[in-house]
């Protein structure tokens, strides 16, 4: 076992884990953070996605023991801060989820786009950064309408 | 799948992860661990220890001398995307680099991790080839410089031994050097079906086919057709005959592979051959 003392969602965390415990496992069953989906556990479908030092990452594909002294913010503490409040809203209305399996890593990976693309609501680009996230029910359209137009609204704002 | 019970050590340097592979049979490195963890949640690979690098810091510069980029391993593919002295040296590194995975996993992947592991269907090694850029590797006897083109040795292999560390890779600063790449893949971000990433300075051309084959590969004969410029295209597409040993797959056969990679040959061809 190894001690850890990392930030999760502005909270300081202290546990002790075994090495092979990864970073989504750990959120999941010892903190309790199950928004954070596991599909494949080998870094294909982004259900998993998390933000770590601001930066997303696959939480299949960080161990726990990686994440020691770092900042890490599931879709629990993005959604409780209102961060993507605007985000969730545009989901709900273009029906961008069915069964919701995806939602939280696609929304991660949405709100890091809006936050960094220089053009956020060019489509070929959204779908880009999403190409790394599954979603098995929506056939895409509809996410990328959602992602689209909070990108024109905070432009309009 | 959950990956079989290992140890795990941070190293806080090269030359302290030097010591740890030595010291324990079956230790292995991490990096990013993009690769490494899924293999382990697989369990097609099953280390006892873990010496992890990716704080090193040393490992994660980018420097530019007189004559050579050189680039630390540990540098993660998204900071090679937004590396001015990549977009201003070797911006062939940063076009391929575009088509690695996907943004979540471009923040932890990285270059040194993706060049050890050699994967036959990934861009950089086939970039390596390209550039002529060499691999700096350092061990307990000291410090190795491997050409590219002696350091991809097939399915997965590369020259480097065991207790190896990859900590950079050199590539010789060129004026006027053009570059081209593409690829084919099923999704944005997937293993390539087939590859090309070239490279042009003067009359030489490097030509770093992936997913053609057992590994990133050179293609000699066509490489010597294109010394005249367009007018050696067709040669060159013939010669591939010869240069690539393309395998079949559950994805597409021998033949369609061939004449893929012929297609991506005359579509990057026109790109950095034009006038």
């Amino acid at each position: 076992m190894t001690a850890i003392s990392l930030i999760v969602n502005g909270e300081r965390v202290e546990a002790e884990v075994p090495a092979r415990l990864h970073l989504a496992d750990f959120l999941r069953e010892r903190l309790g953070l199950t928004g954070t989906h596991l599909g494949c556990e080998h870094g294909v479908c982004g259900a998993c996605t998390v933000r770590l030092d601001g930066a997303i990452v696959r939480g299949c594909l960080v161990l726990a023991v990686q994440a020691e002294g770092c900042v890490v913010e599931t879709i629990e503490g993005v959604s409780d801060s209102g961060e993507v409040a605007d985000l969730q809203e545009a989901f709900w209305r273009r029906n961008a989820l069915q069964c919701g399996y995806c939602t939280p890593g696609m929304v991660l990976a949405a709100a890091d786009f809006l936050a960094h693309a220089p053009d956020a609501t060019d489509r070929a680009a959204i779908r880009e950064h999403l190409s790394g996230n599954y979603c098995r029910c929506t056939g895409y359209e509809a996410i990328i309408d959602a992602v689209e137009a909070t990108a024109r609204a905070r432009r309009g704002a | 799948m959950k990956p079989a019970p290992f140890d795990y050590v941070r190293a806080g340097s090269v030359a302290e992860a030097i010591g740890l592979l030595a010291a324990r049979e079956g230790a292995v490195l991490l990096a990013g661990g993009q690769s490494l963890l899924p293999a382990l949640n697989f369990r097609l690979s099953a280390p006892g220890l873990l010496v992890d690098i990716g704080r090193i810091a040393e490992l994660r510069r980018i420097e530019v001398t007189a004559t050579h980029l050189r680039i630390g391993a540990g540098c993660t593919h998204a900071m090679l995307l937004e590396a001015p002295e990549i977009a201003a040296h070797a911006p062939l590194i940063a076009t391929a680099l575009a088509h690695v995975a996907h943004p979540a996993i471009r923040t932890r992947g990285t270059i040194g991790g993706s060049l050890a592991n050699a994967d036959p269907a990934a861009e950089l090694p086939a970039c390596m080839l390209a550039l002529d850029a060499v691999m700096i590797a350092e061990g307990a006897p000291g410090t190795r410089r491997i050409a590219a083109a002696d350091f991809f040795t097939g399915l997965f292999g590369t020259a480097l031994e065991p207790g190896e560390i990859l900590t950079a890779v050199e590539i010789p600063l060129v004026k006027g050097r053009r570059h081209g790449f593409a690829e084919l893949a099923r999704r944005h971000g997937d293993y390539a079906l087939v590859g090309l990433a070239a490279a042009v300075e003067g009359r030489i051309v490097r030509l770093g086919f992936f997913a053609v084959g057992h590994a990133a590969l050179r293609a000699p004969a066509a490489e010597r057709a294109l010394a005249d410029g367009l007018a050696g295209l067709e040669a060159a597409c013939a010669a591939l005959d010869h240069d690539l040993p393309p395998h079949a797959d559950s994805e597409i056969s021998a033949p369609v592979r061939l004449h893929l990679a012929r297609v991506l040959l005359r579509r990057v061809m026109k790109e950095c051959l034009a006038p």
